[in-house]
C-alpha cells in the first residue's frame, strides 16, 4: 500500500444514496486490533444472511463483481462514524476506488490515508458508470489517476476533477507524518506559547 | 487581516496555524486529544512500525467507552476480543506515557461526556478524537471534530494536524424552544431541514436565543448530532452559562487564572458583521417533539406526524430510499408514529446521557412502571453523572420503574458491548444514528429526546410526552 496509480478491474454497482460507515463496516467488527483481515466483514449486513451464508442475489457475491476492484454509488458515501475500519475493509476486498456524486467528509479525507481514491462526478455520469457496471460485458473500467480519466468499455473516456494537493499524495504514496515532523520546531515554538492555555493533562486524572 | 470581522470559527482557526502548507492547506495545532480504545490500537502500531514517540503525552487523554460492559464491572471482561482491545490500550498508554481514566474508576465514561465533566474541554481549544461526536465539545465554543485512526496517528506524533479550512455556515435559532420541547428535538428538527448531507464542508456556529437559552447539556445535544448533518464540527459562543459550567472543575484553571481565561473567552465570539457562506433561520417556538421513521436521522418528523408515503414523494431518488427505509423499519405509509408498539428503550448515549438528561427522564416516569414486554436501560454518560444520580435518587425512580441501572459507555448507541437489539426489535432510543444494524443487527431505532422515550417505556408504545401522565 504505497500510493495510487491506476486500476484496471470490474466496476460494482451500488446504486444507494448515504450508504453509512455501520453499512459498510457495522459495529461488531470493530473489535479488531489490526488493520488487516476486514474484507470479509465488508458490506456484511447486504452480502451475508442472518446465518452468515452469502446472499446470492448481494452484487459482490456475484461475478464478475467479487473481483471488484471499483464501487459506484450514489450522495452521501460513507457518512456516520469516524471509522477508518470502513476503508480499511474496501481496500482488504481489493477496491481502492469509489466513484459517486459526493462523500461525507471523514470518510472522504480517510480514504486518502490508505491511498483509495474517491472520485466525484456529476450524478448523470455516475449513472451512466452505474449502468456500465451492471452489465458483466461493460462493467470492466480503468481509472487512472495521472491523466485523470475513466475509460468506459465502450471506449469513451470520462474526466474527473481532484485537488491537486491529495492527487500529488497519492501518485507518491507521502508520509504525512514525516513531513509534519519536519515542523517541529514551529510545533515546539507554539507549544511554549500556549502552555498557559491548556497545561498537560497530568498523568493521575482527578475525578469531578 | 486582525481588522475584518471574522467568526468564532475563524478565530480559533487563526490562533491555530502553526505553519500554512501548499494546495490551502494548514498545520494546525491540536490543544486536546481524546483516545478511546476502538479507533487507536493501529495508530500506536503505526508509531511503533515507524519507530516514532508520541510528541507530547500529556496533550492526549486515553478512556475505555465504546466496547466495555455496562454491568458486572468488577469481573473480567466476558468478550475476548473486548477485553483484548482495552487491555491493548492500557498497554499502550502505559507505553507511551499517556495519561488513561480507568475502567473501573468513578471518572470512566463515554469520552465526550467526560471531556467536559472534567474540564478537559475549554473555549477557544482545537479538540480531536476518533470518533465523529467530537463535535459535542464544540458546545464550549471549541473547534472540535472526529477524525480517523490515521490521523490519530499524526496527532500521536506531532500534536498537529494537516487541515484545509472548512466553510462556515450559521444556524440562528429564533425565539425560544416552548416548554417540554428539547435540545434534542431542536437538532433533530435542524437535520431534517437541511439533510444528513446539509451541512457537509461546512463548520456550523449556532446562536440566537434559542440556543443561548439553553444549558450546557442541550447545547452539547446539539452539537453532538452536527455531524449527523454531515457538518466538520458545530459550535456555540462561549457565555455565562458556559462559564458557570466550567468553574470549579478539576481541570479548569481556577481562583486568578480563571478571571483572567473568562476575560479572554470573553472575546471568542463573531464579530458584527462576519460573514458566512451559508446562513439556515429556524423558528424555535414552532418546534414539537420529533421523531425519526427512517434509518437516517432526516427521517424525522413530529410525533403528531404520520410515516411519510414514498408515492407521494416528488423525487423518484428520495421514494426509492424511503421504500428501503420502511421496509426495513416494517412500516406502513401513514402511520401515526403515536401508537408504535416498541420493545426495548434505550436512555443513554454520549447525545443524551447527562445529569439533566436523567432527571428529565425520571420526571417523567413519576411513579410509573415500564410497560410489560418492554426492556428498559438507563446507561449514564460517566462514573461520576451515575454517582450524581443516585445522590439525588434517580436510580431509585428508574429501578423501581424497572429500568436496567447501568454503568457507564456507550452501549446500545452502537451495539459494540453486549448491549444490543435483537433482530426486529423496536428501539425508543436517545442516541444519535438510526442507521441499520446499528444497535444490533436487524435492530430498528426511532431516535428522540429522553423524556420521550421514557414516556414510550412507561406507554409501551411511542407517545407525545406532552400529552403523557
Amino acid at each position: 500500500m504505497a500510493g495510487f496509480t491506476s486500476i484496471t478491474a470490474p466496476a460494482a454497482p451500488l446504486p444507494l444514496a448515504n450508504v453509512d460507515t455501520d453499512k459498510i463496516l457495522a459495529g461488531e467488527h470493530l473489535k479488531t486490533i489490526s488493520r488487516s483481515g476486514l474484507g470479509a466483514k465488508l458490506f456484511s449486513g447486504l452480502r451475508y444472511d442472518e446465518q452468515g451464508a452469502e446472499r446470492p442475489d448481494f452484487i459482490l457475491n456475484r461475478d464478475p463483481w467479487r473481483r471488484a476492484g471499483i464501487l459506484i454509488a450514489l450522495d452521501n458515501f460513507g457518512s456516520g462514524s469516524s471509522r477508518e475500519h470502513a476503508p480499511w475493509a474496501l481496500r482488504d476486498f481489493g477496491i481502492t476506488c469509489v466513484i459517486a456524486p459526493s462523500f461525507a467528509d471523514i470518510f472522504h479525507n480517510n480514504c486518502f490515508k490508505n491511498f483509495i481514491l474517491p472520485i466525484v462526478l456529476d450524478r448523470a455520469l455516475v449513472d451512466q458508470l452505474l449502468d456500465d457496471a451492471a452489465d458483466p460485458s461493460r462493467c470492466r473500467m480503468r481509472v487512472d489517476l495521472p491523466t485523470q480519466t475513466i475509460a468506459r468499455a465502450n471506449g469513451e473516456i470520462v474526466d474527473f476533477e481532484i485537488d491537486a494537493q491529495q492527487k500529488d499524495a497519492l501518485l507518491n504514496g507521502i508520509d504525512e507524518i514525516g513531513g509534519s515532523l519536519a515542523f517541529l520546531p514551529q510545533i515546539e515554538r507554539w507549544e511554549r506559547a500556549s502552555q498557559l492555555i491548556a497545561p498537560d493533562i497530568p498523568l493521575d486524572v482527578p475525578s469531578s | 487581516m486582525a481588522d475584518a470581522p471574522r467568526t468564532i470559527f475563524q478565530k480559533i482557526w487563526d490562533a491555530h496555524v502553526v505553519a500554512t502548507l501548499a494546495g490551502g492547506n494548514a498545520l494546525l495545532y491540536i490543544d486536546r486529544h481524546l483516545l478511546n480504545e476502538v479507533t487507536s490500537p493501529q495508530a500506536f502500531e503505526g508509531l511503533r512500525l515507524a519507530g516514532r514517540r508520541v510528541h507530547r503525552p500529556g496533550g492526549t487523554i486515553a478512556v475505555a467507552d465504546h466496547n466495555v460492559p455496562t454491568e458486572n464491572r468488577h469481573l473480567p471482561i466476558a468478550d475476548a476480543d473486548s477485553r483484548i482491545q482495552v487491555e491493548t490500550l492500557e498497554r499502550n498508554v502505559a507505553e507511551f506515557g499517556i495519561p488513561y481514566v480507568p475502567l473501573r474508576g468513578r471518572a470512566q465514561g463515554i469520552v465526550h461526556v467526560i471531556g467536559p465533566d472534567l474540564g478537559l474541554t475549554l473555549p477557544g481549544l482545537t479538540i480531536v478524537c476518533g470518533d465523529s461526536h467530537t463535535s459535542t465539545h464544540g458546545a464550549f465554543g471549541a473547534l472540535a471534530f472526529g477524525i480517523g485512526t490515521s490521523e490519530v496517528e499524526h496527532v500521536l506524533a506531532t500534536q498537529t494536524l494537516i487541515q484545509k479550512q472548512a466553510r462556515n455556515m450559521l444556524v440562528r435559532v429564533n425565539g425560544r424552544l416552548p416548554a417540554g420541547i428539547t435540545a434534542k428535538d431542536l437538532i433533530l428538527a435542524i437535520i431534517g431541514r437541511i439533510g444528513t448531507a446539509g451541512a457537509t464542508g461546512y463548520v456550523i456556529e449556532y446562536a440566537g436565543e434559542g440556543i443561548e437559552a439553553l444549558d450546557m447539556a442541550g447545547r452539547m445535544t446539539v452539537c453532538n448530532m452536527s455531524i449527523e448533518a454531515g457538518a466538520r464540527a458545530g459550535l456555540i459562543a462561549p457565555d455565562d452559562t458556559t462559564f458557570a459550567y466550567l468553574q470549579g472543575r478539576p481541570l479548569v484553571p481556577a481562583g486568578e487564572a480563571f478571571e483572567t481565561a473568562k476575560a479572554s473567552w470573553r472575546a471568542l465570539r463573531s464579530d458584527p458583521g462576519a460573514s458566512y457562506d451559508k446562513v439556515i433561520d429556524i423558528d424555535a417556538t414552532g418546534i414539537a417533539p420529533m421523531v425519526t421513521w427512517g434509518t437516517n436521522p432526516e427521517a424525522v418528523v413530529t410525533i403528531a406526524d404520520r410515516v411519510p408515503d414514498p408515492e407521494a414523494m416528488p423525487d423518484s431518488a428520495a421514494a426509492g430510499q424511503a421504500r428501503q427505509m420502511l421496509k426495513y423499519m416494517a412500516l406502513e405509509p401513514g402511520t401515526p408514529l403515536a401508537g408504535l408498539p416498541i420493545d426495548v428503550v434505550f436512555i443513554g448515549s454520549c447525545t443524551n446521557s447527562r445529569i439533566e438528561d436523567l432527571r428529565a427522564a425520571a420526571a417523567t416516569i413519576g411513579d410509573g412502571h415500564v410497560a410489560s414486554g418492554v426492556r428498559a436501560l438507563v446507561v449514564p454518560g460517566s462514573g461520576a453523572i451515575k454517582a450524581q444520580a443516585e445522590a439525588e435518587g434517580l436510580d431509585l425512580i428508574f429501578k423501581a420503574a424497572g429500568f436496567e441501572w447501568r454503568d457507564a459507555g456507550c452501549s446500545m448507541c452502537l451495539g459494540m458491548n453486549p448491549d444490543r437489539l435483537k433482530p426486529g426489535e423496536r428501539c425508543a432510543s436517545t442516541s444519535n444514528r438510526n442507521f441499520e444494524s446499528r444497535q444490533g443487527p436487524g435492530g430498528r431505532t426511532h431516535l428522540m429526546s429522553p423524556a420521550m422515550a421514557a414516556a414510550a417505556a412507561v406507554a409501551g408504545h411511542i407517545v407525545d410526552v406532552r400529552r403523557f401522565g
